[in-house]
């Protein structure tokens, strides 16, 4: 690979690619990275294999992708041109998915979506994708992300080159507010006012560091997008570094996530070689480098003061703000840290501007967000949505609603920070402040659907019992609170609860939340709170009726 | 998140730093933002971080042995203790622990005698808790080394355990 010096140099690459495309071959995607998990490598080393055996090279392209979506039926493979969409295939289905369907164009029916006994063959059909809209997920499931061409033939760094060439700095900030995007990460603060205060910021060197510690028990967003299309998230570093004029950047990923860290690390490698990382930029003045850093596994260390601590290899604890760290981050020097979803989005805003992405969403809340689905849904996995879906679309129309003869009872959103939403609830827009009034949040996007035989109150003392553990013990309303807190829970859920438990609860509630250091105290009341808003009668039952059969108990956390 | 690290120097066996140095000499100019980054490296040669080769990033790159001692113990991916051969990471985020999590914890100290964050007597197993593997479309999910078992049941959990 040479250097591209320019951006005709880069739309002359793009052409060179394009014009070596073969429309007439036929395209197996495989999903191999969350789908590994179900033998998605072994399916793919077997179609390799036949393709070498039969000799079909000319005909046929193995390409291994990232997350497609539908991980309920792991392994997926979709078949393009014809948009054939198999799931839970195995190594040895391989050889007749060749022969019946790539070389005769017969459907195999057992690896059909089949929903209430009938069978979907084509994608375009399947009520999970129909209601999507895919925006940060463009090119996941779609690319191998392994390969930067398969990036920039879908206009990768189209956007970069955009801004380098036409766009002064301050108008990229303008055109990043005009969108309206606001951190994806979960507490939603407009992007572009964080940039532009960044921007404002003295200091003779500028941070932006990407923050890819996605630690919401359930939540994988983020290590899809790393692993499914990590190009976007460097070209929206790029962008925000231009924009905010800082040369060096770092992406922060947790260390329980290796298929992020190895497609990351190609991917940078790849962009350095084509001059799109390092110095002079496709020829301009602009230089960023970029680096990784690993998590070790600490929760808190997604707070941004933590985070930062973490990178300088302290203890990932947090600290006071202000000062902010738009004015004093890491090294002391001002630092942006944005989530992996929000930089994913950027290159879109500037190639398409921001009308198109302004008209996606709802008043108060613009574009897509990306919901991780799981629990007991039909259909879990990875799905991205208009702002403004409502919870009964995301979790009956594409998640296909709850399995077995059991009844909806909740979607816990946000994970150890946000809440349960009722089916009170369900027909609800979901944006920022909607899920906020209801008592959970948007969070990072962690989307839990539970049924009718999840007891609430086991929920808010699971939660309960993660916070405690992850905090960091340095400010006493969050070491002890979490702490006292779940000793009552616990004690309620093994029928030992007090009359005054739910008073008390609220009490030690509002204390932790008002006086916590960082989001992780502040928000650890939540799920407790909004448990006890809409379930009240739980907590009732359980204390009031003593011999109750009790609840089934989890080793116990001992330690503050 | 905070470990009770017992240390007991006079049991340690001799640990050969031969790894341990080619790992510092990377770093000639080492700054305290290397050190996550040498401890992961050890840690990944060892299986676990001797407290001969701490003395020996502390000498080579100065960072006080508090301090190293400090960010060990803060992040639960560090152990001081040697570790079992293979090492069992049961998931305990929410879709898995709605699924049945809480049996397969059980059933693993039953079917081990150990207990989360221990270690077996024979040095084949260590096992632990981790928040979320995300994989949620597998749960309830555990993983022995770098492979997963998703759509885990009782009977299957000890059949997993069993075959190693």
């Amino acid at each position: 690979m040479e250097k591209l010096k320019d951006h005709d140099a880069l739309v002359k690459y793009r052409k060179s690619l394009e014009s070596k495309r073969r429309p007439d071959m036929i395209r197996v995607l495989i999903c191999t990275t969350g789908c590994r998990a179900l033998g998605a490598e072994e399916v793919y080393k077997a179609f390799k294999l036949e393709v070498e055996k039969q000799s079909l090279k000319d005909k046929l392209e193995i390409v291994d992708t990232g997350c497609q979506g539908l991980c309920a039926r792991a392994p997926v493979l979709t078949i393009e041109p014809m948009g054939i969409f198999y799931g839970r295939a195995t190594e040895t289905d391989v050889p007749e998915i060749i022969s019946r369907t790539i070389l005769k164009g017969e459907i195999i029916e057992r690896l059909c979506y089949t929903d209430a006994g009938k069978r979907t063959p084509y994608i375009r059909d399947i009520p999970f994708y129909g209601k999507q809209k895919k925006i940060v997920l463009r090119n996941c499931g779609n690319i191998d992300p392994k390969r930067i061409n398969d990036y920039i033939l879908r206009d990768g760094y189209a956007a970069l080159s955009k801004v380098l060439t036409t766009i002064k700095p301050d108008d990229v900030i303008n055109e990043v507010k005009n969108s309206g995007l606001r951190g994806r990460g979960g507490a939603g603060f407009p992007t572009g006012n964080k940039w532009e205060f960044v921007k404002k910021a003295v200091g003779d060197v500028k941070y932006i560091v990407c923050n890819g510690d996605e630690g919401d028990p359930g939540a994988f967003m983020d290590r899809a997008v790393l692993e499914g299309d990590p190009h976007s998230v460097i070209e929206g570093m790029l962008i925000g570094a231009y924009a905010i004029g800082s040369s060096k950047g770092i992406v922060y990923v947790r260390a329980e996530y290796p298929i992020a860290v190895e497609h990351l690390k190609i991917a940078i490698e790849q962009a350095k070689l084509l001059g799109l990382l390092g110095n002079n930029i496709l020829g301009s003045d602009f230089s960023f480098d970029l680096g990784i850093k690993m998590g070790a596994g600490a929760f808190v260390c997604g707070e941004e003061t933590a985070l930062i601590a973490s990178i300088e290899g302290k203890r990932g604890m947090p600290r006071p703000r202000p000062p902010f760290p738009a004015t004093s981050g890491l090294w002391g020097k001002p630092t942006n840290i944005n989530n992996v979803e929000t930089f994913a989005n950027v290159p879109i805003i500037i190639l398409k501007g921001s009308a198109f992405y302004k008209a996606i969403g709802t008043e108060t809340s613009k574009g897509t967000k990306i919901f991780a689905l799981a629990g007991n849904v039909k259909n879990t996995g990875l799905v991205e949505v208009p702002m403004g879906t409502t919870l009964r679309e995301i979790v009956f129309d594409i998640g296909g609603g709850i399995p077995g003869r059991k009844k909806f009872k909740a979607a816990q959103m946000g994970g150890p920070s946000g809440g349960c939403v009722p089916a009170q609830h369900l027909d609800l827009p979901i944006d920022y402040e909607t899920v906020k009034e209801v008592g959970a949040i948007m969070g990072s996007g962690g989307l839990i659907v539970m049924d009718d035989s999840t007891s609430m109150v086991d929920i808010a003392r699971y939660f309960m019992e993660f916070c405690q553990d992850e905090s960091c013990g340095k400010c006493v309303p969050c070491r002890v609170g979490t702490k006292r807190m779940l000793d009552i829970l616990t004690r309620i859920t093994k029928g030992q609860g007090k009359k005054d438990d739910i008073g008390l609860l609220k009490e030690l509630a509002e204390v932790t939340k008002t006086a916590s250091l960082c989001g992780l105290g502040q928000t650890a009341a939540n799920p407790v709170l909004s448990t006890i808003r809409y379930y009240l009668n739980e907590y009732e039952e359980l204390i009031n009726k003593k011999d109750a059969p009790s609840l089934p108990q989890e080793s116990q956390t001992t330690q503050t | 998140m905070h470990k009770n690290v017992t240390l007991n120097k006079e049991n340690t066996p001799s640990v050969d730093l031969t790894k341990c140095n080619t790992i510092l000499s990377k770093y000639s100019k080492a700054t305290h933002a290397d050190l996550i980054p040498i401890l992961q490296q050890i840690q990944d040669a060892y299986g676990y971080l001797p407290m001969a080769a701490l003395e020996e990033i502390t000498v080579r790159t100065r960072i006080p042995i508090s301090k190293i001692y400090g960010v060990v113990t803060f992040y639960s991916q560090f152990s001081m203790e040697p570790r079992g051969r293979h090492t069992i990471k049961v998931c305990v985020g929410t879709a898995c622990h709605i699924k049945g999590a809480p049996d397969i914890k059980k059933k693993i100290t039953e079917v081990l005698h150990i207990n989360e964050g221990e270690t077996t007597s024979d040095y084949k197993f260590t096992y632990e808790p981790v928040a979320c593997l995300g994989t949620c479309f597998l749960a309830p999910v555990m993983m022995v080394d770098g492979r997963y078992y998703g759509k885990l049941t009782i009977e299957k959990t000890e059949t997993i355990l069993k075959s190693y």
